[in-house]
């Protein structure tokens, strides 16, 4: 225990030694939580409409005012040329181009149906699809009225009708700073951790340091361990002042238990770290270990579901993210600090993340060699 | 010049024969194609709901079923009470709960209105809005029909919808791009800066200074092996890409490679910065993957669409230039258009290029004074 | 000097893949001497060190360090020695205070004598006004003589130096051995390999290596006589000479 004490004292010293990494450990985190949370939403607002109106009736105008009306679409040029408004899709001008052909208003003022067609911008599949319900929507309104118009305003409540009515629980006004800010904080501490312990073991390897380590009788886990334990240190400094800044500047809600949220952090950071470990005890140079270290973060952190639903994944990659321990952490804050989950809910999810930071950790100390 | 050839005839030379680095520069960015085309995806399937059937008759078993059959969810444990909504969001399991108010078929048919509510998990509002709307709109498709049979009512104006670009929408569509530029951002200025502090700090540096190489020559001669490395590195993940995802070239391919050249020769200089201003490897690395890995992913638009971003972050996402090749790539590959539809985004890239060798060179020979 | 052996090697060999490294060495090494391994570069004098400190294992052979086996305890033997590398491998982003704080706690002395001993190594090496500086700043010879230090610092059994004065100015090197001289006269068995001839002057014993075998073992001074040679150097190049008619055939090539 001693020994582990001299050696953890020893990279202290040397991480604040590095004047810009002393200061860039803390920095680098909350710049870029402050800039960064804020800034990212899915919230679509403002879709570009083009609208090609060859109808030109009062029922054509009716349609175009109610989409003008909605929030949600921004009707931004009108043409009458098809190949203009093409163009405008095309330049990314505009994201949706609705077509009223000639005949509309006469189709449907007789009751009839009067055929529309609408051109989206599918190269974001989600941003289309959103757009897409939201415009039939808004045509979906535009149909009851006619209805109801046309069957006199006292039938319309006779109309069987299923209403819908959405509440979001955690966070009513879908508020994605909630969402973003444990996500964000999660990958700067993934990234922090991993770059720096790694590195600094395998620096030692190719400065020759490590041999006056070897040839000492220290343990080998003693060695690993005192290389984990100013990381966690580090990592959990930055967990604490990025929690502190959400809730100054962002006011983020904070439903569960500080302790708990600490506690799976550090199970998270141990895991984290030894992977890291294990890579550089299999690397030779920084290089080396930078690119694979590279592979693993890029991998941790698109697969943890923190920008991306994890349930959309195919069955194989969720069976990956078993071992992923990114994609618990990302769960587990985000339910412990907007959902106020208790250690109980997430018990099986704490127990994977401990039998992983083990599993790694093992790994790393058994593959370290303290012979040449 | 003759003597300059010599020299990055050996940093080629010092290049392949650390095979493991060169497996993994290859091995990399495939892999991380392939996963990521495969894996990274915002389409909204099963997503897991759960019902509170306070009526349970026939409209609502319809229903419930009509939401579980469309794919986009899939049906977990029924629920009993009002009290269960929370301790099973709270655990995780489900994205949402959907409640039929008590009498709900007979309250449809009686007084022609039910309620139906989706309570969403907001902790990932993303999934919540997704969930809400899919759900919202199977619902109103099923109120048209009940419409058409109760009221023979005609549903007048009948939109069609044409997707274009990606007609069958494809997430990877928005995504091969993504991570292209994420990864020729990040290796490429990984790799220059590596190799170049690597020297510094190892006094190496000093070495190749006294001789008769140009500093320029030096710095050059480190980073065409890398350059060339990067542009095969990205053929083959453009083949890939083609293979694999089926995503076409639909433009020039001649374009396409000049502009990805012009890219890599930015994301290399900006790795020839970071190397001016670190002193040892661990701090380069630091700036190009901690300082760079976050912006590139969040304010590039591979994830998160740049319109929807609050005001005043659109002059700051300006600074980030993966942004301005996603839309390069994009254009081309996706939309095919010509030059005319990308010359504003390439012009920038070009600035950033030549700005980022203005301040290598500056701070280089402040270094050297 | 007393006869008691610390370190006893019985046909050692040592390869890498196909190359023999070390090519069935068998010495011993007696408690408070010092002990010279000399060799040209690639000898194979390292490798032999490396695997007497417990960092290398040994293909084949009886290894006995303090009394445990390097195949078998290297960790044991750990214990009882110091070594310093042939490169410079204490921490250059510490100073040499810090380092001899981490190098004392690990070999678990306590943090007192720690700091009371660093006091008096820095007055017997004029070194105070150094002792809070980062070692990349100070000049190789002070860098040498710390490493050293710090190698016998926790009072080893025995210490392994590895070339230990390459690159040094003769004036440094002078200095240096007379801190060898005071660590073997405190009964600390001092090995050391060098290529520096007159260095192997200073040993009590000396044992030549020439591709991976020890060709010659015995005092400067029999060795001299042995072979009718003024200096080390002189019985050293006689050897070392890959000529027909010299006293020992050279090892037959392993390649």
């Amino acid at each position: 225990m001693r020994t582990i004490l001299y050696l953890i004292r020893k990279e202290f010293l040397q991480i604040f030694r590095d004047k810009f990494i002393g200061k860039a450990i803390f920095a680098v985190p909350i710049v870029q939580m402050l800039i960064l949370v804020p800034a990212v939403t899915f919230e679509i607002k403002n879709v570009k409409v083009c609208i090609i109106d060859m109808d030109m009736t009062a029922e054509s105008r009716g349609l175009v005012s109610k989409l003008e009306g909605s929030t949600f679409f921004h009707v931004r040029f009108s043409t009458y040329s098809e190949k203009e408004a093409n163009d405008l899709l095309h330049r990314g001008k505009c994201d949706l181009v609705l077509q009223i052909p000639s005949g509309f208003g006469k189709e449907t003022g007789q009751g009839r149906q009067g055929k529309i067609l609408a051109s989206v911008n599918a190269i974001n599949a989600v941003n289309a699809q959103l757009s897409w319900a939201y415009l039939s929507g808004v045509i979906r309104d535009y149909n009851l009225n006619i209805i109801a118009e046309n069957a006199g305003a006292r039938t319309l409540a006779a109309l069987p009708q299923i209403q819908v009515t959405n509440r979001y629980w955690y966070n009513e006004t879908l508020n994605y700073k909630y969402y973003m800010l444990p996500g964000v904080l999660g990958i700067l501490i993934l990234a922090i951790g991993f770059v720096l312990a790694g590195l600094n073991l395998v620096k030692e390897k190719e400065s020759g340091t490590i041999e006056q380590i070897n040839v000492t009788p220290i343990k080998k886990y003693q060695f690993i361990i005192a290389k984990m334990i100013p990381f966690l240190i580090i990592g959990l400094i930055d967990l604490a002042i990025g929690l502190l800044i959400g809730k100054l500047t962002f006011n983020i809600p904070f439903e569960g238990s500080i302790a708990l949220l600490f506690l799976c952090s550090a199970i998270f950071m141990t895991a984290l770290l030894g992977v890291a470990l294990l890579i550089s005890t299999i690397s030779n140079t920084q290089q080396q270990y930078m690119f694979t270290g590279f592979l693993f973060i890029i991998i941790f952190v698109l697969m943890s579901g923190v920008f991306t639903p994890s349930e959309s994944m195919p069955v194989w990659a969720q069976k990956i993210n078993l071992v992923n321990p990114a994609a618990y952490i990302m769960r587990i804050n985000r339910m412990i600090m907007l959902k106020g989950s208790a250690f109980s809910d997430i018990s099986r999810d704490i127990y994977s993340l401990i039998i992983i930071a083990a599993a790694f950790t093992a790994l790393a100390v058994n593959r370290y060699r303290k012979t040449v | 010049m003759k003597r300059f050839w010599g020299f990055v005839k050996k940093e080629f030379l010092h290049i392949f024969r650390d095979f493991r680095t060169m497996i993994i520069i290859f091995v990399i960015p495939a892999a991380e194609i392939l996963l990521f085309g495969f894996v990274v995806s915002t389409d909204l399937k099963n997503a897991r709901v759960a019902f509170l059937d306070l009526s349970g008759d026939e409209i609502t078993r319809q229903l419930s079923e009509k939401i579980c059959s469309s794919g986009f969810f899939r049906k977990s444990e029924d629920l009993l009470s009002f009290n269960d909504i929370d301790r099973e969001l709270r655990k995780n399991k489900i994205k949402a709960v959907i409640v039929f108010e008590e009498n709900f078929g007979s309250k449809l048919i009686g007084e022609g209105k039910a309620v139906m509510s989706i309570i969403a998990d907001g902790s990932e509002p993303n999934m919540a809005s997704l969930v809400t709307n899919y759900a919202s709109a199977i619902v109103a498709d099923f109120n048209n029909r009940l419409i058409q049979t109760s009221g023979s009512v005609n549903i007048l104006v009948q939109p069609e919808v044409r997707m274009f670009y990606n007609p069958s929408l494809k997430s990877h569509f928005m995504f091969v791009p993504g991570v292209i530029t994420i990864i020729m951002t990040l290796v490429c200025a990984l790799m220059t800066s590596i190799t170049i502090t690597r020297e510094k700090e190892f006094g190496t540096m000093e070495v190749l200074l006294v001789s008769p190489l140009k500093p320029i020559q030096i710095i050059l001669g480190k980073v065409i092996p890398y350059f060339i490395l990067s542009i095969a590195d990205a053929i083959l993940i453009l083949i890939l890409s083609w293979f694999v995802f089926g995503l076409p070239i639909k433009g020039s391919i001649i374009l396409l490679l000049a502009e990805l050249m012009l890219y890599i020769l930015m994301s290399l200089s900006i790795g020839i910065m970071i190397s001016t201003i670190s002193k040892t490897m661990q701090q380069a690395i630091f700036i190009a993957l901690v300082g760079m890995l976050l912006p590139t992913i969040l304010l590039s638009g591979f994830i998160f669409p740049l319109e929807n971003m609050p005001k005043g972050y659109d002059w700051f996402s300006a600074l980030f230039p993966p942004r301005y090749f996603i839309v390069v790539i994009k254009n081309i590959m996706i939309k095919g258009t010509g030059f005319l539809y990308v010359w504003k985004e390439t012009l920038i890239l070009l600035f950033f290029t030549v700005t980022s060798i203005w301040l290598s060179i500056r701070n280089f020979k402040v270094r050297l004074q | 000097m007393t006869d008691s052996t610390v370190i006893s090697v019985t046909n050692l060999v040592k390869k890498f893949g196909s190359f023999t490294a070390n090519d069935n060495l068998s010495f011993e090494v007696y408690e408070g001497e010092i002990f010279g391994f000399l060799g040209a570069n690639g000898a194979g004098k390292t490798t032999a060190l490396r695997i007497l400190s417990g960092l290398l294992t040994p293909t084949s052979g009886e290894v006995i360090v303090a009394g445990y086996n390097a195949k078998k305890d290297p960790e044991k033997i750990k214990k009882s020695i110091g070594y310093m590398c042939q490169k410079f491998s204490l921490y250059p982003d510490l100073s040499a205070r810090e380092n001899i704080m981490l190098y004392g706690g690990i070999y678990g002395m306590p943090k007192v004598l720690i700091k009371k001993r660093t006091e008096e190594l820095f007055e017997k090496l004029n070194f105070r006004e150094y002792g809070n500086r980062m070692i990349a700043e100070l000049p190789l010879g002070l860098k040498q003589k710390l490493a050293f230090s710090v190698a016998v610092f926790h009072e080893p059994k025995i210490v392994f130096l590895d070339e230990p004065t390459g690159g040094v100015d003769p004036i440094t090197r002078r200095q240096f051995w007379e801190m060898i001289y005071e660590t073997a006269d405190r009964g600390i068995t001092v090995f050391v390999t060098t290529h520096y001839m007159d260095e192997a002057e200073y040993c009590d014993r000396i044992s030549i290596m020439n591709e991976g075998r020890i060709v010659a073992l015995d005092t400067p001074e029999g060795l001299k006589k042995k072979y009718n040679a003024k200096s080390v150097e002189e019985v050293f190049v006689r050897i070392a000479r890959p000529v027909n008619n010299q006293p020992h055939p050279p090892a037959p090539s392993h390649r």
